[in-house]
C-alpha cells in the first residue's frame, strides 16, 4: 500500500523542499507511527520542528483526506491505502 | 468518528473548531468564520462609512485571510470603506522579496491598490545592512520598532484613517503572556484591546482578534488562498517563540485556553498610568520620549 503526503506552511523546507511525496508502506500504520516513519526516512533537517517528544509538534495541523485529524482519532487513526495526508504548519509568520 | 456536520447535519465534517469542539463541514465553517468576524467588526464599531483602511499585508496567512475577509464583508454588508494594501519592505533578501511577490498576486486577485514602503527609503537602512552592521543580536528589536513606524507613516502617506492588521487570537494570547512575564503593566493592559492608538493620529485594529490560528490556516487552505510561509532568514524572536510553544502545548490539552487568556487580559484592570504621548524632536513622529525609539536606534547604527 502507499499513501500520498503533502507538506505546507513551511514544513516542506524540512523535507528537501518537497511539497508532495508518495510513501510506500509495508504494513498498516497508525498516524503516530507514520509520523515516526516520515521523520526516520524522509526528514532532512531540524527534527525538532516536526516532532516534540514522541509526537507531532503542537501547531502542526493534519488533514486526512481533507478532514481535520482531530475528527478521526488523531494519533490512533489507522492509515488506509491511498489516503491523502496533509501536514500544515501554523507556526510561520503571519 | 462523527458522520455528519454538527451544525447542518448534512455534509461531511471537515474541521473540529477549537472554540466549540464541534465537528463542522466546510460551508458551515466558512459561514461561521465570516459571520463571527462581521460580528466583531460591528460590535466593536471598527469601521465607519467613507473611511480608508490600510491593511497591513505581509503575504503571510493572517494578512491574506484578513484581505479576503475584509474585501468579502465590505461587499456583502456594505461597510462603505475603501481598502488599500500596505506592505513594508524591510529589505531582507530571500524572505521579504519573495513574500511581496505573493502580496502582488493577491493585489491582482482582489483588485485593491497596493503601496509598498521600504526601510531603506524611510530609514536609510535595509535589515540586511543592519544585520551586517550589528549581527544577529537584537536585530528583531530594530525590525519591530521600524515596522511599527513604517506602517504608521505608510498609512498616512496613502491617506488612510486606520490600519487593520491580521493579529489572531493566538498572537494576542501570546502577547498577554509575554507582557505578564516581563511585568510590562502598561502593555499588558492594552494588549487585548481590539483598537489601539486612538489617542494618536493612526489607530490600529485587529478584526481577527478572536480567530484561532488553526481556523485561519484551515480557512486559507479550504478557500485555496495564496499565501507565503517561510521563516524569516534571521533568528526568530526567541522569547516569543517560548511563549508560543507553551501556548500550543496548552491548546493541545485544552483548546479554550487561548480565548480564556484573552478574556483574562480583557478583565484585568491595570493601574499603570499611560506614558505621555509627544512628538519626536528629531523626526516628528509619535513618541513616548523626546527622541523616539526609531531615532534612538538609528543613532546607534550611525556610530562606527
Amino acid at each position: 500500500m502507499s499513501v500520498h503526503i503533502a507538506f505546507s506552511g513551511g514544513l516542506e523546507d524540512l523535507f528537501n523542499k518537497q511539497r508532495n511525496l508518495t510513501v510506500p508502506l509495508e504494513s498498516q500504520l497508525t498516524l503516530k507511527q507514520l509520523v515516526f516513519h516520515l521523520k526516520d526516512r524522509y526528514l532532512q533537517t531540524r527534527p525538532e520542528l516536526f516532532m516534540s517528544g514522541d509526537s507531532l509538534r503542537p501547531g502542526i495541523i493534519v488533514l486526512v483526506n481533507d478532514m481535520d485529524w482531530e475528527l478521526c482519532g488523531k494519533d490512533d487513526y489507522v492509515v488506509q491505502d491511498r489516503d491523502a495526508i496533509s501536514f500544515i504548519s501554523t507556526l510561520h509568520g503571519g | 468518528m462523527i458522520k455528519s456536520c454538527e451544525l447542518c447535519g448534512i455534509e461531511k465534517p471537515a474541521i473540529k473548531r477549537p472554540k466549540t469542539g464541534q465537528g463542522i463541514c466546510k460551508p458551515c465553517f466558512f459561514s461561521a468564520i465570516e459571520n463571527e468576524v462581521h460580528e466583531t467588526i460591528i460590535s466593536s464599531n471598527l469601521f465607519h462609512p467613507g473611511e480608508k483602511i490600510a491593511i497591513g499585508a505581509s503575504g503571510g496567512k493572517d494578512s491574506t485571510v484578513l484581505i479576503h475577509l475584509l474585501d468579502l464583508l465590505n461587499k456583502r454588508h456594505n461597510y462603505g470603506i475603501e481598502l488599500h494594501l500596505l506592505s513594508i519592505d524591510e529589505g531582507i533578501v530571500g524572505y521579504r522579496d519573495d513574500s511581496l511577490v505573493t502580496v502582488k498576486r493577491n493585489q491582482e486577485v482582489y483588485q485593491l491598490p497596493l503601496t509598498i514602503v521600504s526601510y531603506s527609503e524611510l530609514f536609510g537602512w535595509t535589515m540586511d545592512q543592519i544585520v551586517k552592521k550589528i549581527g544577529l543580536n537584537n536585530n528583531c528589536t530594530y525590525c519591530g520598532v521600524f515596522r511599527r513606524q513604517a506602517l504608521d507613516r505608510g498609512a498616512r502617506m496613502i491617506g488612510a484613517e486606520k490600519i487593520a492588521t491580521g493579529h489572531n487570537a493566538d498572537d494576542i494570547a501570546e502577547t498577554v503572556l509575554m507582557n505578564l512575564l516581563r511585568g510590562d503593566h502598561f502593555r499588558l493592559g492594552k494588549s487585548t484591546d481590539i483598537v489601539t492608538g486612538e489617542e494618536g493620529d493612526m489607530p490600529r485594529c485587529k478584526p481577527l482578534k478572536y480567530l484561532y490560528e488553526k481556523e485561519i490556516v484551515l480557512y486559507a487552505h479550504y478557500q485555496n488562498l495564496d499565501y507565503f510561509s517561510t521563516e524569516c532568514v534571521y533568528s526568530p524572536n526567541a522569547y516569543r517563540g517560548y511563549a508560543r510553544e507553551f501556548l500550543k502545548d496548552l491548546e493541545r490539552i485544552r483548546p479554550r485556553a487561548i480565548l480564556d487568556i484573552i478574556h483574562s487580559g480583557e478583565m484585568l484592570s491595570v493601574s499603570a498610568p499611560a506614558p505621555a504621548k509627544m512628538t519626536c524632536e528629531r523626526c516628528g513622529n509619535v513618541s513616548s520620549n523626546k527622541i523616539c525609539k526609531a531615532c534612538t536606534l538609528l543613532e546607534t547604527l550611525s556610530k562606527p
